[in-house]
C-alpha cells in the first residue's frame, strides 16, 4: 500500500521502511519550537527531568513574539525565563525583541524549515511549515520539553484527506479564501486527528506567501498537518533562504485518503468566517450589511510581505473610515523594512492606519488591539472564538488582507471591488 | 483508580480560548490559572465546581491554541475527569502528559446531563451515571496512562521509571 507525502517523512525520521495509519512511531526531530506562553511551562518541566541540557543547540528555536515587547511585567519575567534558559544552554535560534518576528512567518525566512524536516512546536500554528513541504505540528509545552531534552517525540501516523486544487484563483482570491472556504466546506474537526494534503494544478498559482495561510489554517479544521509538495516556486523560495539541506518527499500514486476534495479556485469568492467559529463563512456577497469598529491586518496567517502588499494596494490614496482603529503589523523584522522600503507603510499611515512592530498581540486577545463589549473587529488572523480577541461579548470576523483593507476604508465588512 | 463527582455539562468545540482566556496567560502558575477556568463560556464554574467534579462535553473539546495552561487549569480546579464525545488531538496529548484523566465515550457525551453525579473506573473505562442509574463503555486507560496519571504528569513518570 502507498503512503502519503506526511506518511513517508515520519517513516524516514522513524527509520522504518513503511509505517501505515494508526501506527504509534518514534521519529527523530529536526527542530523543536517554543514561544514566550510555553517555553516557560517546558523550561519548569524539562528542569525537572534527570537530563542534562538540550539535544542539540542548533535544533531548538525560541521566539519570544505572543507578548512582546513585554506587555506587563508577569509577561517580562516569562521572557527573562526564556532568555536566560537561551544563554544557558547557547540556543543558536534565540530571537530577541529587534530580530524577532512572530514565530510562523519568522522560521523559514530564516531558513530553518526545509522540505522533508520532522518539526514540533508548542504552538498550535507549527503546522505553516507544511508550505515547504516539512511534516510539522503543534504541540504543548511538555512534549517540547521531552522534545529539547531527547529530540525526539512519538506520534499516531495520521490517515490523510486530499484537497485537489484546480484552476487560477479568481481576481482577490488569496490563500486565506482557499482555506476558509475549506473549512466552512468540513468544519472545525474535518480533519481531526488527519494530515491535510493539497496537490493539483492550482498550486501553481499560489505565491510561498498564500501557501503559508493555507497550511497555517490546517488546525483550524483540527488537522494535525497541513502539507504542500515541493515544487519550483518552493525551490526559489528555498534558494533565497537557507543553506540547509534537504530531501523532497512525495506520496505514492497509490496512497490511500480517506476523502478527496476539489476546490476549483476559478470559482470562489472572497470568504469571511463569522463569529465564533473558523467554520461558519459566507461568501463577500452573503454578508449583508456589518458595520465595524477595528480592522487587524497581520499575525502568522497574514502579516506577510504579499499581505502587506494587498492591503496597500486597497488602501493607496483612500483613508480609513471615521472611527475605524486600522492596526497593520508586518510579522517580521525583514517584512517591516521591506514594507517601508516598498512606500507601503507610508500609505497605511497616510490612510489612517497605524503599523506596529511584530507582536501575536490582538490575535489572542494579549494586547495591542484588545476589543470592548459589543465592538466588531475584521481580522485577518486565525480563530473568532468567543472572548479570543477581548470581550466575550465582542465579535471577529475572520477574512483575507484585502476584504480587511477595504473593510477598514467602508466601516462594514465589505469586499475589495466594493 | 477511580473518579467521582458531579457533572459540568458543555456542548460542541469547547476551546481553549474559553477554557483559559489568553489574557492571563502571562501566568503559568496552576492555581491562578484555575481561579479563570471556564471563565468565558460559565462565569460560575469557579465558584460551584469541588474537587473530584467531572466536565462532559460534546465534540472537539480542547480545540484551538496548543496551550498546556488549559487542561493544567482544569485540573487545578479540582476536575478529576473530561468525558467528551472527540478531543482535539493536542488538548488530548496535553491531558494526558500533564496527569488529567481524560475519556472518549460519544454515548456519555450525550446522554449525561449536568449536575449527575458520575463515576468512572479507568481500569474498566465503565462510566456509571449514578442519576440516571445508567452505565457506559468508555475507553479503558492502558497501565502506562494510569502511571502518567499517578505521577502527575509525564515528565515525573519518566523520572520515576530512571
Amino acid at each position: 500500500m502507498g503512503m502519503t507525502m506526511t506518511q513517508k517523512i515520519l517513516a524516514a525520521h522513524a527509520g522504518l521502511k513503511e509505517v501505515k495509519a494508526g501506527q504509534l512511531i518514534e521519529a527523530d526531530l529536526d527542530l523543536v519550537l517554543g514561544n514566550d506562553i510555553t517555553s516557560p511551562v517546558a523550561i519548569k518541566e524539562m528542569e525537572k527531568m534527570k537530563t542534562e541540557g538540550v539535544f542539540h543547540k542548533d535544533k531548538i528555536a525560541l521566539v519570544p513574539d505572543h507578548f512582546v515587547p513585554n506587555k506587563d511585567i508577569k509577561s517580562a519575567e516569562h521572557c527573562k525565563c526564556v532568555r536566560q534558559f537561551a544563554r544557558k544552554n547557547e540556543i543558536t535560534n534565540y530571537f530577541e525583541v529587534g530580530e524577532m518576528g512572530i514565530e510562523h512567518a519568522l522560521l523559514p525566512e530564516k531558513g530553518l524549515t526545509v522540505p522533508g524536516d520532522v518539526i514540533i512546536g508548542a504552538d498550535s500554528h507549527t503546522c505553516t511549515y507544511g508550505a515547504v513541504g516539512a511534516f510539522s505540528t503543534g504541540i504543548g509545552s511538555t512534549d517540547m520539553a521531552a522534545g529539547m531534552a531527547t529530540g525526539k517525540a512519538w506520534f499516531k501516523v495520521p490517515s490523510a484527506l486530499k484537497f485537489v486544487l484546480t484552476g487560477k484563483p479568481a481576481p482577490w482570491i488569496s490563500g486565506k479564501d482557499i482555506i476558509l472556504h475549506i473549512i466552512g466546506m468540513i468544519g472545525v474537526d474535518g480533519a481531526l486527528y488527519k494530515s491535510m494534503e493539497f496537490v493539483g494544478d492550482g498550486i501553481a498559482h499560489l505565491t510561498m506567501d498564500d501557501r503559508f495561510t493555507i497550511a497555517n489554517m490546517a488546525i483550524e479544521a483540527g488537522g494535525k498537518n497541513g502539507i504542500f509538495p515541493v515544487d519550483d516556486k518552493t525551490i526559489a523560495y528555498l534558494k533565497e533562504h537557507t543553506s540547509r539541506e534537504y530531501k523532497v518527499y512525495e506520496a505514492d500514486e497509490d496512497a490511500v485518503y480517506d476523502e478527496v476534495y476539489t476546490i476549483e479556485l476559478d470559482k470562489l469568492k472572497p470568504t469571511v468566517a463569522f463569529p465564533h467559529l473558523p467554520e461558519n463563512t459566507k461568501t463577500i456577497d452573503e454578508v449583508g450589511d456589518i458595520a465595524i469598529d477595528q480592522v487587524v491586518i497581520g499575525s502568522c496567517t497574514n502579516g506577510r510581505i504579499d499581505d502587506m502588499r494587498i492591503a496597500a494596494k486597497i488602501l493607496e490614496g483612500k483613508h480609513v473610515a471615521p472611527g475605524m482603529r486600522c492596526i497593520i503589523i508586518p510579522a517580521t523584522q525583514k517584512i517591516y523594512l521591506q514594507a517601508m522600503e516598498e512606500g507601503l507603510l507610508k500609505i497605511f499611515i497616510e490612510a489612517g492606519a497605524v503599523v506596529s512592530t511584530p507582536t501575536c498581540g490582538p490575535c489572542l486577545g494579549g494586547y495591542m488591539g484588545i476589543l470592548a463589549e459589543g465592538e466588531k473587529c475584521v481580522s485577518t488572523t486565525n480563530r473568532n472564538f468567543v472572548g479570543r480577541m477581548g470581550h466575550v461579548n465582542s465579535e471577529i470576523y475572520l477574512a483575507s488582507p484585502a476584504v480587511a483593507a477595504a473593510s477598514a476604508i467602508t466601516g462594514k465588512i465589505s469586499g475589495p471591488e466594493a | 483508580m477511580k473518579a467521582c463527582g458531579t457533572v459540568f455539562k458543555y456542548g460542541d468545540n469547547v476551546d481553549t480560548d474559553v477554557i483559559i482566556p489568553a489574557r492571563y496567560l502571562n501566568s503559568s502558575d496552576p492555581a491562578e490559572l484555575a481561579q479563570h477556568c471556564m471563565e468565558d463560556i460559565d462565569a460560575d464554574f469557579v465558584k460551584n465546581v469541588k474537587k473530584g467534579d467531572i466536565i462532559v462535553a460534546n465534540k472537539n473539546f480542547g480545540c484551538g491554541s496548543s496551550r498546556e495552561h488549559a487542561p493544567i487549569a482544569i485540573k487545578a480546579s479540582g476536575v478529576s475527569c473530561v468525558i467528551a464525545d472527540t478531543f482535539a488531538r493536542i488538548f488530548y496529548r496535553n491531558a494526558i502528559n500533564i496527569g488529567l484523566p481524560i475519556i472518549e465515550c460519544p454515548e456519555a457525551a450525550k446522554e449525561i446531563q449536568a449536575g449527575d453525579e458520575v463515576e468512572i473506573d479507568f481500569d474498566s473505562g465503565i462510566i456509571v451515571d449514578k442519576t440516571l442509574n445508567k452505565s457506559f463503555e468508555g475507553q479503558a486507560f492502558p497501565e502506562f496512562m494510569q502511571k502518567i496519571i499517578a505521577a502527575e504528569g509525564l515528565i515525573n513518570y519518566i523520572n520515576e521509571k530512571g
